[in-house]
């Protein structure tokens, strides 16, 4: 088994005519929590809808565990869709159903499992992210911040290797944003998942990012790879320094 | 030989007064009742102090194992035992750690039984405010109207353009074919019981007659409420669930003035014309009928469709069409924006729009056909 969970090569990605990404490539290690981040408008959450094969690239491949996801036939691409959970924006919970009903939702669908251990489950997914007891709850009954721990408790329903999110932080208090950051390393480093955060927020990129590309809508691809961190320290360009420092010139490199 | 089938092994020390649960093989997607009912039985039915849980021979596990663990950690708990759990690979602990790392508890208990009496009074109170908020509704609108009236309401005219291209030009084929097909349908159904007497000729006069008088409006009420209706609530209540209404009443602006009255005056123009339109399409399907079907010379089929065409049965249907062109705007506009902020809340406000701009139709018709009795028209 190699070192790398997702490989991406020579990806292209846009809509029609209009390209956002061209020919990038790069590889995400297995457990690692992985960041993509960029300006508004660089393609960050068309290529996420790429990694996670809701979108079809205009060019190249995305590789899961050495599996073709571009190529692969149907039923092969629905089930490795199906190792990758996703968290949206806004938790994208049904809304008529209850926060049981929506995590139980995958078990019922893909999994053999007896209504009862369904129900287990489904309390055990809401104790790790730190809603227990909130099962018979609707989402408009929650708070956002809580919508978002329900929609990371149905992305972990099936164990997936992979938890894709989406701008997790946006639209949460600082406090909330930083439990959410919380979770998830305490999930990545429990359940070992590979976690693929596409984000703009600069405190979860330093606080929780093993790895990052950094994506420029001018140049179509990635300028900068590598620890936030380290990125910080050492910026490639300035477009880099300027988003990870918010454009201050007086902001100091990290020693 | 290596066997990779999840099983958990008890065995009892009973000098020591020992527990020790082996785990072993795979424990992904685990659902084993009987196994799990053992570990439960050993564990309950015998007096012990200390359990052990051992997992040399543990391949692989998923949250299924831990639905295991946390049953035996709470049974522990239950009945003051001691649980070990250290020989466990590091990462389950972990997780297991997390399980009951519990932050949160719902704020109250969700659950309120109520009585009868209770029940009774609460849907009272809500019938009452939800009348009271339907007359609200309508009057704010009529001061929306007064507005418009003396040049002070706060609308685009473009909204109201828009509106009435989409209540009026592009609902003209639909309520054109659909009263052409009742008029043809009256003709036959008209015709199975004149033939019989040989006074076919007298589907013109039926079919003109019912047109003008009331099915015309009806028909082209029922079309217009399932299309425009519903796409008045379906649009209000998007923006609901968008939180623009919100937007609009913090800027002052009444949502009456700026989204019902468009639509509102849109609708009362368009309906007496498409009612007219109704009209003749359906006479139109009975002339179809009785010179094609019925044999009745054109001439003689115009004759008795001009003699039974009365004025005040064509000004009465042209009445209702306007009424039911205030009944359709009020019912598409109020419950889109007294919709709720769920994505089904959407559906249903346009469900509710449509049964209840039907359901009052029907009402108003009788309604004015007593008031016109009284007087005679």
């Amino acid at each position: 088994m190699t070192d790398n969970k997702i490989t991406v090569k020579n990806l292209s990605v846009g809509y029609g005519s209009f390209v956002l990404l061209k020919n990038i490539s790069f590889d995400v290690k297995r457990g690692s929590v992985f960041i993509i981040m960029g300006g508004s408008g660089c393609g960050k959450s068309s290529l996420l809808r790429v990694l996670t094969g809701l979108n079809a690239p205009l060019g190249g491949s995305v590789w899961i565990d050495g599996k073709n996801l571009t190529t692969a036939p149907e039923a092969e691409k629905n089930a490795l869709m199906r190792r990758g959970g996703i968290l949206y924006q806004s938790g994208a919970l049904f809304s008529s159903m209850t926060l049981a009903e929506n995590i139980a939702l995958p078990l019922q669908q893909y999994t053999d499992y007896s209504p009862a251990a369904v129900k287990e489950l489904v309390s055990l997914k809401l104790n790790l992210v730190g809603l227990a007891g909130f099962e018979d709850f609707y989402p408009a009954e929650i708070s956002g911040g809580m919508k978002k721990r329900a929609g990371l408790a149905r992305a972990l329903a099936l164990d997936p290797d992979i938890v894709y999110f989406d701008e997790p932080s946006a639209g949460l208090d600082p406090i909330s944003s930083k439990h959410l950051d919380d979770l998830i390393l305490n999930i990545s480093e429990t359940l070992g998942t590979t976690i693929v955060i596409v984000t703009h927020e600069l405190a979860s990129i330093f606080s929780i990012g093993t790895d990052s590309i950094f994506l420029d809508a001018d140049a179509h691809g990635i300028t900068a790879r590598g620890n936030p961190k380290e990125l910080l320290k050492n910026p490639p360009n300035k477009i880099v320094f300027d988003f990870l420092t918010r454009g201050d010139p007086h902001a100091q490199k990290p020693e | 030989m290596h066997n990779n089938t999840p099983h958990i092994t008890c065995t009892r020390d009973a000098a020591h007064k020992k527990i020790l649960v082996t785990l072993s093989g795979c424990f992904c997607r685990f659902d084993d009742q009987n196994q799990k009912q053992a570990l439960h039985q050993m564990v309950t039915d015998n007096p012990h102090n200390t359990i052990i849980v051992h997992s040399d021979h543990l391949e692989s596990w998923d949250s299924s194992l831990v639905i295991v663990l946390t049953s035996l950690i709470q049974t522990a708990q239950q009945q003051k035992v001691k649980l070990d759990l250290s020989r466990l690979p590091k990462d389950l602990n972990a997780l297991l750690t997390l399980v009951f790392a519990v932050n949160r508890h719902p704020p109250t208990a969700k659950i309120i039984q109520s009585d009868f009496l209770t029940r009774l009074g609460k849907a009272g109170i809500n019938c009452y405010q939800s009348t009271r908020q339907g007359l609200n509704f309508i009057t704010d609108t009529l001061v929306s109207f007064g507005r418009m009236m003396t040049g002070r309401v706060v609308s685009r005219p473009i909204d109201f353009w828009f509106a009435l291209e989409d209540s009026g030009p592009k609902a003209v084929g639909i309520v054109a074919l659909i009263s052409f097909m009742v008029g043809l349908i009256l003709a036959f159904v008209g015709a199975i019981q004149l033939q019989t007497f040989g006074a076919q000729i007298y589907v013109a006069s039926l079919v003109t007659i019912a047109m003008t008088r009331i099915m015309g409006a009806i028909m082209c009420g029922v079309i217009m409420a399932g299309r425009t209706g519903a796409s008045y609530a379906a649009a209000i209540g998007t923006m609901q669930v968008n939180e623009e209404l919100d937007a609009l009443k913090t800027m002052g602006i009444p949502i009456t003035d700026f989204l019902v009255l468009p639509r509102f005056v849109a609708l009362i123009v368009t309906m007496p014309l498409l009612t007219l339109l109704a009209d003749f399409a359906g006479m139109l399907g009975g002339a179809f009928v009785g010179i094609s079907m019925l044999d009745i010379a054109p001439q003689e089929y115009l004759k008795y469709s001009v003699n039974a065409f009365n004025i005040t049965n064509f000004l009465v249907g042209i009445f209702h069409g306007f009424v039911f062109g205030i009944v359709i705007a009020l019912c598409g506009c109020y419950y889109g924006a007294t919709a709720g902020r769920t994505a089904d809340s959407v559906g249903v406000a346009a469900t509710k729009a449509v049964v209840s701009a039907i359901v009052w139709m029907i009402v108003l018709t009788g309604i004015i056909t007593v008031i016109f009795k009284v007087i005679g028209i």
